[in-house]
């Protein structure tokens, strides 16, 4: 049985650029991978087995002098990126059959950089949920220990990278869905500057808070694929950055950094979590950085703040589902969806916009503020990504407010619109993964990049070997 | 506060079977409650920042670029008819 | 009557730019075959985004300029959300609170046959898209995305008309200033100017708004704007004298019934739940950007000019200012016929009562033709007579030659005396005045 799919995207380019293996080597074995597990994990929702045949053209391209960043590397998506010809979901009964009339701008861009999709991964229905259970094909497990949640909502993205399924995968962050599942799985997740990468394609969630970001196995690998989804695109008008090599400060010292501390913020958090933060702050110390306590007066109000604007846009976005040009009707929308619609109608009606959208969108520019005013004096933020580790499969799924308040630490960085880059820490009893995340201003993921790599070398990563 | 369950639903074009709407009162009732919490900071003088990147005026040229085929628009259902798509009937002006 | 009419309109006109409002598609759908214009954005589809057309906006501007309104530095779109079969994404994207223009102003005249004017106010303008079309069959509604995405601008006034003779002067100078502009050729029939009257009565003597509305749809064509106004101001003014108060209602235009009849009652007005639309950044304009966006010369200011300048009348100008081309050739006329003593008042009735096709015709040729029918009046019999008499004193032979059957020879006697008259003159006038001669002597 072939390990290849448990290199990095950096190794396997170095490997089929050498011909120590063939694309569809790299293919097969992810394929096989999935195939043993998916049965018990339901990472994915659809597996293309044709992508051994866009494997085969890849390697007959490279043999032909085509070069391109990433021929021939086995790729899964969210299942919420609309892919032309094939099935897209969103995890709910309203799209169970649907098949998309176009590519996503993300995917027509890792498509034309030579990757190759090997399917679409299951997630929290329409983006709803923290956990990876809201899907309406069943949860996905966590594949480091079987009985505890991946995170979510995008749970089957960030388990396909850390059971060697995918080399990457792509998801969304509206309150933290790439980097709680990110630090759930022991892999890297990026959670990009709100406007960096292209949102056209991908199916909305709350359109002022959606960013379109990926996991991968390593930091620089994160960068690899950033390159490749970053920019300005055409359809989508929140866009406008030119192109940059984000792999570019990759092992730069960080010395005589300044690195920002929520330390004050950390007394609800399991100790676990306590324990763990400190310890890599402690590490950013022996880096050279400089650790410097910050304050964010506004954030104890975000989770209300984004309880109220998220869902208001929800209600917006999923108005379209009305079973008359794709899809089933509105029947079929899953609990979770009509909760967040109705509460998102509600907070938008006449006579409650001022009290509860606007008033939430101020308070949003308040915590906006809160981070410009921070990174004037520090560089970069860190901090838990969770205030728990992960917990088991049914025990959050009856009470929505307990589930709403996981993202205590993830959703400051939405309202913001800054970049988060999440990272794994080490892993605490039961074999559960730990994350931390690296937070920084707006368009400084090239930094966040440098950081996490030289936190990145000072542990061993540690492999998924089943 | 009271959350009128049935106008909400109604407004959100949901179907809520009576079961559910108990729920959902609860629930939603209790969601509201904690996001009440915002009302502990003044925000009177505050604004509120619509798009977070700073862009405006981003526009596009006046260029066409073309359209799906009829049969890609059609695709996603198979209620079409002669090309439209196709609902029950909506009873409009007589 | 005991009432007064209170009438405020709301016109949606279609820009006729070359590709929608926030997508690239074609807008030149109509009479194309249904759902072949779309795309991801204006189907609605899952992740579609809208991208605004700068074409359009500056159109939006020249028609608020036009109307007289102030321009907004900041504008934005927002989403008015509701659910309809033929709006694709549930909600359209419109503007609310923020416009691109306010508070304008234009005139029409008081009623027909009257000179007074009447000042309506321009309440806004605005930027939103276009729904699908929906067409009713057998139970059944179908439904065609082509027009879904479309760029239209809303035209709001204040509720200051009186009467129907205003909204349809209103809507005829409307069409007119959109043609001017050539931002949309305006046509009800094809739906490219859409109208909404909201119809009320007050009683006179009573002061501030009446306490209803009707808003009166379906109305599509200039014809019927006349006849659904005074129908349902009629209508209202019958549940009034009986001591009842009309329901707010919206109300269709039937044409078969020549009557408005109730819609299926919308319960509730519309919650559209408005909010700023994420996807779309503010529009931000400096004062030297909305300068540089200029008008032509409109209708009312080229009218008031022609009156001044030609010293026509106010009817006369109306007519030789319909179109952008018929005011340019009446200019060009009066240029070159200036140069041969012709008033613009000749011109100008020359032009009005030949009813000319100023495309096969150049302005200099009209004025050769109006000159020609003015010299054959202005000839006398004495003057005619003369000339002819000298040409035959020199051309004996010539004349001899006619008269013993050589005709042909007709064409040298009318090349001189034509040398002998004034002016040009019809060669018809005098082949037939030197026939007269040459019979009787």
């Amino acid at each position: 049985m072939s390990d290849l799919n448990k290199l990095t995207i950096k190794q396997a380019l170095d490997g089929l650029k050498k011909g120590d293996f063939t694309s569809i080597d790299l293919t097969t074995a992810c394929l096989a991978q999935i195939e043993r597990l998916n049965p018990e994990i339901n990472a994915f929702i659809t597996v293309r087995h044709e992508a051994i045949e866009d494997a085969k053209k890849a390697d007959e391209s490279r043999k032909n002098g085509v070069e391109k960043p990433l021929l021939g590397i086995p790729i899964a998506l969210k299942d919420i990126f609309m892919t032309e010809g094939i099935k897209t979901t969103a995890t709910s009964n309203i799209l169970k059959d649907y098949i998309p009339q176009y590519d996503a701008s993300v995917v027509k861009n890792l498509k034309t950089a030579g990757a190759i999709i090997v399917g679409k991964t299951n997630m929290d229905a329409w983006a709803h949920g923290s956990s990876g259970e809201n899907s309406d094909f069943g949860p996905t497990r966590n594949p480091w220990n079987t009985k505890y949640v991946p995170g979510g909502s995008s749970s089957g993205s960030a388990v396909s990278v850390a059971s060697n399924m995918a080399f990457a995968a792509t998801g969304t962050d509206t309150g933290g869905s790439i980097r709680l599942p990110a630090s759930f799985n022991n892999v890297v997740g990026l959670k990009p500057t709100y406007g960096l990468v292209s949102r056209y394609g991908v199916i909305a969630m709350a359109s002022s808070l959606d960013s379109i970001g990926h996991f991968t196995k390593t930091v620089e690998d994160s960068a690899i694929i950033l390159n490749i989804t970053a920019g300005r695109d055409e359809f989508d008008a929140t866009t406008k950055n030119s192109p940059e090599d984000y792999t570019k400060d990759l092992g730069k010292d960080i010395k005589g950094l300044k690195i920002g501390s929520l330390k004050k913020y950390l007394n609800g958090a399991d100790e676990n979590i306590k324990k763990l933060t400190l310890d890599v702050e402690e590490k950013l110390q022996k880096l050279g950085a400089e650790i410097i306590d910050i304050d964010l007066p506004h954030s104890e109000y975000a989770i209300a703040a984004y309880y109220i604007i998220q869902p208001a846009e929800v209600s917006s976005n999923l108005a379209r589902y009305d079973g008359i040009r794709f899809g089933e009707e509105r029947s079929h929308f899953g609990e979770e969806a009509k909760r967040r619609i109705m509460l998102g109608t509600f907070t938008l009606s006449s006579g409650y916009y001022d009290a509860y959208y606007k008033k939430a969108m101020k308070i949003k520019t308040l915590i906006k503020q809160d981070f410009d005013k921070a990174f004037e004096k520090v560089d970069a933020i860190i901090s838990p990504v969770s205030p728990t580790p992960p917990w088991k499969l049914g025990e959050k799924v009856n009470d929505p407010l307990k589930m709403y308040l996981s993202d205590i630490f993830t959703v400051t960085a939405n309202l913001a619109g800054i970049p988060g880059l999440s990272i794994p820490a080490g892993f605490i009893k039961d074999n559960l993964p730990i994350g931390i995340q690296l937070l920084g201003a707006h368009f400084s993921e090239s930094l966040l990049f440098q950081i996490g790599y030289a936190l990145e070398k000072t542990q061993e990563r540690r492999n998924f070997n089943i | 506060m009271k959350f009128d369950v049935k106008h909400i639903a109604k407004l959100a074009n949901l179907t809520i079977s009576s079961d559910e709407e108990k729920k959902f009162e609860t629930q939603l009732e209790g969601i509201l409650t904690y996001v009440e919490k915002l009302n502990e900071i003044d925000t009177e003088n505050g604004q509120a920042i619509n798009q977070i990147t700073g862009l405006e005026n981003v526009t596009r040229d006046d260029t066409t670029a073309p359209s799906l085929t009829q049969e890609a628009a059609l695709s996603g259902t198979k209620n079409t008819h002669n090309g439209f798509f196709k609902v029950k009937g909506i009873l409009d002006n007589e | 009557m005991n009432y007064k009419p209170v009438i405020g309109l709301e016109v949606h006109v279609e820009l006729k730019t070359a590709s929608k409002m926030f997508c690239r598609c074609s807008t030149h759908y109509f009479g194309q075959k249904p759902n072949t214009h779309t795309c991801p954005v204006c189907l609605g589809l899952p992740g579609a985004l809208p991208y605004p057309n700068k074409l359009a906006i500056e159109w939006c501007i020249k028609i608020a300029k036009a109307l007289g309104c102030e321009i907004n530095k900041v504008s934005k779109f927002d989403r008015k959300n509701y659910f309809y079969p033929d709006l694709a994404k549930g909600y359209q994207i419109s503007q609310y609170d923020q416009p691109f223009g306010e508070n304008g102003t234009i005139t029409v005249t008081r009623d027909k046959d009257s000179e007074e004017i009447k000042k309506i106010g321009i309440t806004r303008v605005h930027m939103e898209e276009d729904t699908g079309k929906l067409t009713h069959a057998e139970g059944a509604s179908l439904i065609d995305f082509n027009r879904s995405g479309v760029p239209l601008v809303e035209i709001v006034t204040e509720p200051d008309f009186e009467n129907a003779h205003q909204v349809a002067e209103y809507l005829k100078k409307l069409q007119q200033i959109m043609r001017y502009l050539e931002v949309s050729n305006a046509d009800m029939e094809k739906g490219e100017m859409r109208l909404e009257p909201n119809i009320s009565l007050q009683k006179n003597g009573e002061s501030g708004l009446p306490k209803y509305k009707v808003e009166v749809k379906n109305i599509n064509s200039f014809k019927f704007v006349t006849h659904a106004i005074n129908f349902e101001i009629n209508r209202q003014e019958k549940i009034l004298e009986s001591e009842q108060v009309p329901t707010q209602e919206t109300r269709g235009w039937n044409e078969t019934k020549s009557a408005t009849v109730s819609q299926r009652s919308k319960e509730d007005a519309h919650d559209y739940r408005y909010f700023p639309e994420p996807d779309i950044p503010p529009i931000v304009f400096s004062k030297e950007e909305i300068d540089k966006i200029t008008l032509p010369e409109l209708p009312d200011e080229k009218i008031q000019r022609f009156q001044k300048e030609y010293g026509l009348s106010l009817y006369d100008c109306e007519l030789l200012t319909k179109t952008p081309a018929t005011s340019d050739y009446f200019e060009e006329a009066s240029k070159v016929g200036s140069s041969h003593n012709l008033t613009p008042k000749q011109i100008a009735n020359y032009l009005i009562n030949k009813k000319l096709d100023i495309d096969k015709i150049l302005p200099a040729e009209v004025i050769e033709e109006i000159l020609v029918t003015l010299q054959t009046v202005n000839i006398t019999d004495e003057q005619m007579s003369d000339a002819i008499k000298k040409v035959f004193e020199e051309n004996l032979g010539v004349v001899e030659d006619y008269k013993s059957g050589k005709t042909q020879v007709m064409g040298f006697l009318i090349g001189n005396v034509k040398r002998l008259l004034p002016s040009n003159i019809d060669v018809s006038v005098v082949k037939k005045a030197l026939e007269n001669q040459l019979q009787s002597s």
